[in-house]
């Protein structure tokens, strides 16, 4: 803001004073510094993010052996195959079902949090975060000994009930079940920390204002909860969304994609393919066709964030 | 619209006692307002009629209702926030029908109140901004629409104007004046600005220290103050307290304020004051207004004295002046061609007329 209403100024001034070469103007300019400022940064992500991002590109055009260039035959390739649409209809299902659990869980938690008194809360926010903190590659160990289909305590339980035993990772649905699960433990607390936030930057004046107007307790949380918490709602879903498609620890531990690729998600599938099958190619191919998915959902919400975002 | 009662009302906050046992009576159509330094109970008290706090005991009447434990959603009232708790996301339209969209009212009927509304407070063109890009003297109209269109049977305000500047503050007062005047209402208002209190009040409740020092008129506050708080609250600059005491000078009742300065009783302050032991240690209270210069034809019961003043404030229209009397500050409104410098010596003249008593140990004015 400051900077779009200095310029005209700082450039006025100057003028009249005594032609300036265009450098000195250049770094006199605030947005200049402001780039100079942040050009580290910009050379590190371009080293760490752009390069990488630009060399899959270039692998996903070469044969399995990398010596000639294939242009998008990889990519013909992969449309013509079963398993790679059951992978895209497996990624979407699984990182659409944890994040709506995730948002869902995280927003009732993140209340329930709210309305503990002020004394107690602190312990329960760092209870439950714990699953966030613990490594996912850990915590899904633990997870995987709970699915175990002969000795674990979750079918040990279910038997007192005459329930089971449920093959958790051995059957297809269920396994998906399982991942899904385990994904959701592993991201609700950040949404719950989110949003707990983002509750308590809504004024408690706005919530008598509806009491008096006559605003029942859903109807508060339906016209100034939800209104208010809408960009971080939607900036939090976009982040989670992005990172549950990308994720691939807890379904690499959990199934490793099976029973019978049921449970392959993009990353998981790439690995497979690239590392274990040793076609780099393809699976740069397979990795690189989360870009465009990712890209839209991402116009989209960010598009109303900031159509939102002068509102507040 | 309904009256309004307060029945030995009390506020606990574990151990603390916010509001002790207030008792008061607004009736329908009166404009009351509740004013009082920080932390003296008021905005408690108008939280709990609304509804927003629980009481720990007493009883509070709507219209003739216990509402101890009906939901604020359920008492008809509107309330005015300080900082207008206007909901951010809607519109000015959309903020002011929000009650009535809750309450399910035809569209025609909301369209036509909410029009009526913005006529009334003069925002018919803001009608379909947001809050953000309304300045704060036109939010703070906003949120009295919210209030009007709701047609409720108590207004409560609570410190509305504390936000906007002085010369808003000013306006926005005459427009508060104006919509009573219009819809009346019966308003609760709350604030700390007792020149608020006194301009806008049918009757002032002065509160301190959770309890209620006095009600009345705001003539009856100024001129007859209870006690030493509601003297000394009332009015700016305020009143001056100069220690005093009572004495039988041939035959008359004098106070004496010095050693050097002390002034026979008006007749009628003499029969008065008369009773009282003479060894009482009392307070005399003088508004600065009847403190001002000396000239050749004083009136019965002025009486002059010469003193030195420290400091002098000119204000246009009168000059404020500043002078000791044995260690007591004092302040007193001059004529702004009366010649009042810093430093020089000054005649002046005390109206006894106007004058207060107070006893020094308790604070009640005799």
């Amino acid at each position: 803001m400051a900077d779009v209403a200095l310029q005209p100024n700082t450039v006025g001034a100057a003028q009249p004073v005594r032609k300036r070469s265009g450098l000195q103007k250049a770094l006199k300019r605030k947005s200049t510094a402001a780039f100079l400022m942040t050009l580290p940064l910009i050379i590190l992500i371009a080293l760490l993010v752009l390069y990488p991002a630009f060399y899959s590109l270039h692998l996903a055009t070469l044969n399995k052996s990398m010596q000639r260039f294939v242009g998008l035959g990889n990519f013909e390739f992969l449309f013509k195959r079963d398993t790679f649409w059951l992978v895209v209809k497996q990624s979407c299902i699984f990182a659409i079902t944890a994040v709506l659990f995730k948002a869902l869980i995280g927003f009732i938690v993140a209340h329930f949090v709210h309305n503990i008194p002020a004394k107690g809360q602190r312990k329960w926010r760092g209870m439950l975060l714990v699953p966030w903190v613990i490594p996912p590659a850990m915590s899904t160990l633990a997870w995987l000994w709970l699915f175990d289909p002969s000795y674990s305590a979750f079918n040990y339980t279910l038997s007192f009930f005459g329930i089971g035993p449920i093959p958790w990772t051995g059957d297809a649905d269920w396994a998906r079940f399982s991942v899904i699960l385990v994904n959701v433990w592993y991201g609700a607390p950040f949404f719950m920390i989110m949003y707990l936030a983002s509750l308590k930057s809504v004024p408690e004046q706005l919530y008598e204002a509806a009491a008096i107007d006559g605003a029942n307790w859903w109807q508060r949380i339906w016209y100034v909860t939800l209104p208010m918490m809408r960009n971080i709602i939607a900036i939090t879903t976009l982040f989670s969304l992005i990172v549950t498609f990308a994720n691939f620890d807890i379904v690499r531990i959990l199934t490793a994609g099976g029973p019978l690729d049921h449970t392959h998600i993009f990353a998981t599938w790439a690995f497979r393919i690239g590392i274990e099958g040793s076609d780099i190619p393809l699976g740069a191919s397979v990795s690189l066709f989360m870009v465009p998915i990712l890209a839209v959902a991402a116009i989209f919400i960010l598009r109303d964030v900031n159509k939102r975002g002068n509102e507040a | 619209m309904a009256d309004v009662a307060l029945r030995k009302v009390v506020k606990r906050y574990d151990d603390v006692e916010a509001v002790r046992g207030i008792d008061l009576d607004i009736a329908d159509h009166e404009f009351i307002v509740l004013v009082g330094p920080s932390g003296c109970g008021k905005s408690t008290t108008l939280r709990m009629i609304a509804g927003l706090e629980d009481i720990s005991d007493g009883d509070i009447m709507i219209g003739g209702d216990v509402v101890n434990d009906v939901p604020p959603k359920d008492r008809d009232i509107a309330m005015v926030f300080q900082n207008y708790a206007l909901y951010p996301h809607m519109t000015v339209a959309e903020n002011m029908s929000f009650g009535l969209r809750l309450k399910h009212y035809p569209k025609a009927e909301i369209k036509a109140r909410v029009t009526e509304a913005a006529r009334l407070l003069d925002i018919t063109d803001l009608i379909d901004r947001k809050p953000k890009q309304l300045s704060g003297g036109q939010r703070q109209r906003v949120a009295m629409g919210r209030a009007i269109v709701r047609n409720p049977k108590v207004f409560l305000f609570d410190e509305p104007l504390s936000n906007l500047d002085a010369k808003l503050r000013v306006q926005m007062r005459i427009e508060i004046k104006k919509v009573h005047q219009k819809v009346r209402t019966t308003t609760v208002y709350v604030t700390h600005d007792q020149v608020e209190a006194m301009t806008l009040a049918d009757r002032v409740v002065v509160m301190n220290k959770g309890r209620i020092e006095q009600i009345g008129t705001p003539n009856e506050l100024y001129h007859k103050p209870a006690t030493r708080f509601v003297a000394g609250f009332i009015g700016s600059p305020a009143m001056n307290f100069i220690p005093c005491r009572l004495e039988d000078v041939g035959g008359t009742l004098q106070i004496r304020l010095t050693d050097r300065i002390a002034f026979a009783l008006p007749p009628a302050r003499a029969a008065r004051y008369n009773a009282l032991p003479r060894t009482e240690k009392l307070l005399l209270g003088i508004r600065p207004e009847h403190l001002t210069e000396s000239h050749a034809h004083l009136g019965p019961g002025v009486e002059s004295f010469d003193t030195v003043l420290d400091v002098t404030e000119p204000m246009g229209m009168e000059t404020l002046v500043y002078f000791g009397l044995d260690g007591t500050p004092v302040c007193g409104r001059v004529d702004p061609n009366a010649g009042a410098k810093d430093g020089a010596p000054m005649r002046l003249a005390m109206d006894l007329n106007n004058m207060h008593l107070l006893n020094e140990a308790t604070g009640v004015v005799i």
